[in-house]
């Protein structure tokens, strides 16, 4: 057993894994390797991308038992792409197959066959949800999972750890000759920011559109120097599960109360001057911390120099007044993002490299200086699980949380002290995706706790009328309404492995019983 | 107090419990519970009505919970209510109440 750099046990070798690395500090992997190169092509003037099927494309592509495939995420809940393409490796007859998409979701449910008639055997995600999420939990797979964050995912592809044999990659508007953008056709997404790595890396590219428009497609996201073919198939995804309306402002008073005391935060920290950066997640609480960060602006003539991350309409509407002068979109979330990125010159997209991998030559995440960010659960080293339920069930995602988390200035969790009858902050949460040496402060709706080696904040919060306790009083807050939890109980088996931004291990999530 | 028909109270919000008391003809407690906390709170919750049944002196009783998270304190509203009404009460000893 190795013991890591937050004391999280982990074996020192699982069967199929390899050899674990223990996690140490955020920033204390040195990189020795250069960068993973695709396999080169030949495409001569004679040469048609066009292909009639997914099932031609596998074969051209010469996908084999063993190999690796990779997909986006950037459909959510409306992705046909996952399922479309894996059915078609199973009609083939080809197994064993790691599937290695930038994330999964609920609308992936039908890979559970996929995975008990042999065909996928390994999975690589930054997320799952739902039915799948549970089959795992339960045990259904002989390998566990790899969850990487976007900027672990996206370092690791660079790096030649994941690496990629086939990318399908499902595109909203496409030429013959395979230049993509995600912001028009009926399927239309906004950014593509995590497909532009898949392209860039996976020895073979497949687009798949459901909207061929007159070459050049320019500009694009994925350029026809990466494409191996194209399939036009009726439809890529379902525009009601791809891009949400307008997101609403939160009505909920305890989310505005949460709002309220991160707002102050922001405020008396020192970090909100002109030129600022920050983040926002798509939580109520978050998006309405953004609402009060604009008044204050507004007030005081504040502008920001960048928003990063997904980008929701709020964004979008603080960059056409003038009060953030650029938005870097690695995924759009809403309607309005989605539109406006192909739209607006100072709305720009960027890949999830560029957003937060740690082994390049700086990344996006490094220039932050604020996040606001969610949790699921904390715990009193002010870890944060955001990828299993307090049943110790797999039902969420690691994003952008640990890498943004990392690089900014002043990292802010908000949650609810309770949710129901879980209190969020607990002794030891059920798995760690950020480190707590990187989370500043937490706040809850029944007081704000600052990470003690924040010192310099700590003197700053306590001269304001914020409600500032220690992480342990608002834990024991929490259990004088709640009770004490019973942990969960786990067996041996391991079901996924949470891989830091930087390749190591930070913990191991194991089977529920 | 003694059990002469099936009563509930409660609902099935989320934070809330709906509970069915009912008499029980082989004599005892039986507690049936499905909860949206079992692996958390799931002890606590079963404590928590037998404590409830054993101060209103309810010794034969079917108990079922469905439970959404409610808090501790909501669980002994509930229950006490679905005793009150299975026993036919017509007014509860809040007082008496004092030493929970």
């Amino acid at each position: 057993m190795l013991t890591n750099g937050i004391g999280r046990e982990l074996p020192e070798y699982i069967e199929g894994i390899g050899q674990l690395k223990a996690y140490e500090e955020p920033f204390s992997i040195q990189p020795e390797s250069r960068k993973f190169g695709p396999r080169l092509s030949r495409v001569t003037p004679q040469d048609k991308k066009l292909l009639a099927s997914i099932e031609e494309a596998i074969v051209k592509c010469g996908l084999k038992d063993g190999m690796t495939i990779s997909f986006h995420h950037h459909f959510r809940e409306g992705d046909y792409i996952v399922n479309m393409v894996v059915d078609a490796i199973a009609r083939l007859g080809i197994k064993a197959i790691t599937l290695a998409p930038s994330s999964l979701n609920s609308i992936h449910a039908p890979i559970i066959e996929h995975i008990k008639n042999g065909t996928i055997t390994k999975i690589e995600t930054s997320g799952l949800r739902g039915p799948l999420a549970d089959a795992i939990s339960n045990g259904i797979m002989t390998y566990p999972v790899m969850i990487r964050s976007h900027g672990g995912r996206a370092r690791a592809i660079e790096a030649g750890d994941l690496k990629i044999d086939v990318a399908f990659l499902g595109v909203p508007a496409c030429d013959s000759y395979g230049n993509a953008n995600g912001h028009s056709g009926k399927s239309f997404c906004g950014s593509l920011g995590y497909a532009k790595v898949d392209a860039q890396y996976a020895d073979r590219v497949v687009l798949i559109t459901d909207n061929i428009v007159p070459y050049p497609n320019v500009p694009a996201s994925i350029s026809q120097t990466d494409v191996d073919f194209i399939v036009k198939v009726e439809a890529i995804g379902d525009p009601r599960g791809i891009v949400s309306g307008a997101t609403r402002y939160t009505k909920n008073p305890r989310e505005l109360l949460i709002a309220k005391y991160a707002s102050e935060v922001i405020k008396e920290s020192g970090y909100l001057v002109d030129g600022f950066s920050m983040q926002c997640g798509t939580g109520g609480a978050s998006l309405a911390v953004a609402r009060s960060i604009k008044e204050t602006m507004l007030e005081k003539g504040i502008k920001a120099s960048f928003a990063l991350g997904g980008i929701t309409g709020q964004f979008v509407e603080l960059l056409e007044e003038g009060l953030v002068d650029k938005l870097y979109d690695t995924q759009s979330f809403d309607l309005t993002a989605a539109k406006s990125i192909g739209s607006n010159p100072r709305h720009v997209e960027i890949d999830a490299g560029f957003y937060a991998n740690p082994h390049n030559k700086g990344c996006a995440v490094n220039l932050l200086d604020i996040v606001i960010l969610s949790a699921l659960e904390i715990d009193t080293d002010f870890n944060v699980n955001v990828i299993t339920g307090s049943d110790g069930v797999l039902r969420g995602a690691s994003g952008g949380h640990c890498d943004t988390a990392a690089g900014s200035k002043l990292s802010i969790i908000v949650a609810p002290l309770i949710r129901g009858r879980i209190p969020t902050i607990l002794d030891r949460v059920n798995a760690v995706i950020t480190p707590g040496e990187t989370i500043d402060v937490v706040v809850t709706d029944r007081g704000i706790a600052v990470n003690p080696r924040r010192k310099d904040l700590i003197e700053r919060l306590s001269k304001t009328k914020l409600p500032i306790y220690t992480i342990e009083e608002l834990k024991e807050k929490a259990e004088k309404i709640t009770g004490k939890p019973q942990s969960v109980a786990y067996d041996d088996k391991i079901v996924a492995i949470v891989e830091y931004r930087d390749g190591t291990v930070i913990d191991v999530i194991r089977r529920v019983l | 107090m003694e059990i002469k028909g099936s009563a509930m109270a409660g609902t099935l919000e989320s934070s809330d419990a709906s509970i069915v008391v009912a008499p029980n003809a082989d004599k005892g407690i039986v507690i049936d519970l499905i909860s949206s906390v079992e692996k958390q709170f799931g002890e606590d919750i079963r404590r928590t009505v037998k404590q409830v049944l054993k101060e209103l002196d309810v010794e034969d009783a079917i108990v079922k919970i469905q439970d959404r998270g409610a808090l501790d304190c909501v669980i002994r509203a509930r229950l006490q209510t679905a005793v009150l009404r299975a026993a036919n009460g017509k007014s509860f000893d809040w007082e008496g109440q004092r030493h929970v």
